[in-house]
């Protein structure tokens, strides 16, 4: 019986329209609503399916960031993840935080908490990366199931079906070893009032990167945000030669 | 920010609209679970006038039911605040839902934990918090707002009573498997004699009759009961004989604010249905939004929305903190009432032709808002009680 650790992102609302700051450094956080990454809250969903199959003993909630990532590892635990652990990051540390950073942090908790698997989302809505499940996998020297859309645990093995851009692909690893959820690997469930009231009596741990070994120093620096340039009106045509035509004419074909 | 981080930083008076980080939580996930999983249920059950059996399914799974019951009997032990955003949350998308669970939790379940004896509440709550919907039934054909008139006899046999009679206007009825009746034991000591039964569906002589075709909450079931010969033991009393009158106030006086929780969501709902389309839709070369008219009047109405909340609030508030709170619990249930009907009226006229068809959710807002004026107590008889007690505030 075996321990998992979650990663858990705070992200900017999926459903908010995003403005990109007057100074270009970024976008606009303050006063915006704020949720977990959806595909943290399937990872978060597969994990707790796996501890009621009993597969696993415990799931453990892991997010990085200031004072306000509780919140997501306290809906992690409304939905059934046991403890929780916050890895405080803040000012500029947290600006710059990105894939490196997080897989060290994870690379280096999922030893300490001697976890037989590691579940993240496959990528944030926010930065869309997609980096930090395989460095992770890289750093702890682990087999990678990414893109997961189905998972199967067997004895020491586990059996992962990937979304991959051919179609699927199924592959075969052993634990311990680090997956990455997809969309179609489930439907998270809400969190019940119950469970929300359970989850305040759960404990949340404190640490630091520095707590882990792991040094913060980003080797990337954001130069500018812009804004996706302004969609154009479109042209409608009448027959399919005017069509080819058009698109010869601005270069496209 | 939430309640604890305003004690932290020593604001001693944060402002209303300030909730813990478990009444927050409790909100944010029925606000997500009402707008995803309910919403494609609410135009079916409106025009079948039939409540989904999965979606009360769904409010027991989502521990919507027992919210201020025990954990020791299966529910959430949570607080009556969170019970009003709960409310408020559902009616956004469906007052009809929203009214199930008022009833359920403001009415049936607060009856229960407050006036149940061991052996009661042992076989009661634990249902009523995972999968049995309780019906109140106070109201005659002939006995609305003058409730405590009411001609349903109960009368002693020995350990039993033998209760006859009919109720009218009772809500959840199709779905109830306990029904909290109050009948008269002794129609001659007049309101004193009313006393609180608890019937089990299955009792014989318990008829439960169509449900009535309503202009609005028609996915609500509202039914007349017939009460047959219906022998209930002594066991079955809720509190003591003669004092159901006084019960039925006191748990009336709170399901005041469950109302105007359900009217301050519908309101809300409504608004947030309309104002986008006011942004979308142009004419004359701009968004119909930016004309002063309209802005002026969109403006009006959220004031009235917040002005709403704020007493809704205040009352619920109040009341937790033990606190007279009547006088504050009416007028928010009048307010809110009138609010939402302003709400409705306005929301469908700014949206024009379309506000007007069934293919647009505002005409629903619409036809759903008219009983908020009427039922658990009209506004006239809301506005008298208040004027009690602003009276009796000028006794030297």
């Amino acid at each position: 019986m075996s321990r998992v650790l979650v990663g858990v992102k705070r992200v900017i609302d999926y459903a908010v329209k995003i403005r990109v700051k007057p100074d270009q450094s970024g976008v606009v956080t303050d006063g915006v609503k704020h949720s977990m990454n959806p595909f943290c809250e399937i990872a978060v969903e597969e994990a707790v399916k796996l501890k009621e199959k009993k597969f696993i003993k415990e799931v453990v909630a892991v997010s990085c960031g200031p004072s306000q990532v509780t919140e997501t590892i306290r809906t992690a635990l409304a939905m059934g993840c046991d403890r929780g652990i916050h890895v405080e990051v803040s000012g500029k540390d947290y600006e710059a935080m990105g894939p490196l950073q997080i897989s060290k942090i994870f690379a280096a908790l999922a030893k300490k908490e001697e976890a037989s698997l590691v579940i993240l989302g496959k990528q944030a809505i926010d930065d869309d990366c997609n980096q930090t499940g395989q460095m992770t996998a890289a750093l702890l020297d682990w087999p990678q199931g990414t893109f997961a859309s189905e998972v199967t645990i067997d004895g020491e093995t586990v059996k992962v079906v990937r979304e991959i851009d051919g179609g699927l692909e199924t592959i075969k690893i052993s634990m311990p070893a680090v997956l990455t959820a997809d969309l179609r690997l489930n439907t998270p469930r809400y969190a019940t009032l119950p469970n929300i009231m359970k989850a305040k009596k759960k404990k949340i741990a404190n640490m630091k990167p520095a707590d882990l070994g792991v040094d913060m120093v980003s080797r990337v620096e954001v130069l500018r945000v812009d804004e996706p340039p302004t969609r154009l009106a479109g042209v409608k045509v009448e027959t399919v030669d005017d069509l080819v035509a058009k698109l010869k004419a601005n270069g496209t074909i | 920010m939430s309640a604890e981080q305003a004690a932290a930083l020593g604001v001693s008076y944060p402002p209303l609209q300030t909730y813990s980080e478990e009444e927050g939580m409790m909100r944010d996930a029925v606000n997500k679970f009402a707008q995803e999983r309910l919403a494609p249920f609410v135009s079916k059950m409106d025009e079948n006038s039939l409540m989904d059996p999965e979606v009360i399914k769904s409010l027991f799974e989502q521990g919507l039911m027992g919210i201020e019951i025990d954990p020791e009997y299966g529910g959430t032990g949570s607080t009556f605040f969170s019970s009003i955003l709960v409310i408020e949350e559902l009616a956004k998308v469906d007052a009809s839902v929203a009214v199930l669970c008022d009833i359920q939790n403001t009415l049936i379940n607060t009856l229960f934990t407050k006036l149940g004896t061991a052996a009661q509440k042992e076989r009661y709550l634990s249902r009523l918090s995972t999968d049995m919907v309780g019906s109140f039934c106070l109201s005659e054909a002939e006995s609305g707002s003058d409730a405590f008139s009411l001609k349903t006899r109960a009368d002693k046999h020995g350990d039993y009573y033998v209760i006859n009679g009919s109720k009218m206007w009772i809500s959840n009825a199709e779905q109830a498997g306990v029904f909290l009746v109050m009948a008269n034991v002794d129609p001659s000591a007049g309101h004193r004699g009313i006393s609180c039964f608890i019937v089990d569906r299955d009792t014989e002589g318990l008829q439960i009759g169509k449900k009535e075709n309503k202009l609005g909450l028609r996915a609500s079931s509202t039914c007349p009961l017939n009460l047959d010969n219906i022998k209930v033991p002594e066991k079955n009393v809720l509190g003591q004989i003669g004092h159901g009158y006084k019960y039925a106030i006191g748990m009336l006086n709170e399901g005041r604010i469950g109302i105007a929780a359900q009217m301050l969501g519908l309101a809300q709902g409504c608004f947030d249905q309309a104002v986008p389309y006011t942004r979308q839709r142009v004419q004359f070369g701009k968004r119909i939004f930016d004309f002063q008219a309209m802005q002026h009047q969109i403006a009006h109405v959220a004031t009235q929305i917040e002005a709403a909340r704020l007493l809704t609030y205040n009352a619920a508030r109040l009341k937790e903190a033990g606190r007279p709170f009547i006088k504050e619990a009416c007028m928010a249930k009048y307010f809110t009432s009138e609010v939402a009907t302003l709400t409705t009226s306005k929301c469908i006229e700014w949206m024009g032709g379309v506000g007007f068809t069934k293919d647009y959710p505002v005409e629903k807002y619409y036809r759903d808002c008219k009983i908020g004026t009427i039922y658990e107590g009209t506004t006239n008889i809301q506005l008298s009680t208040m004027a009690k007690f602003i009276d009796k505030e000028y006794d030297h």
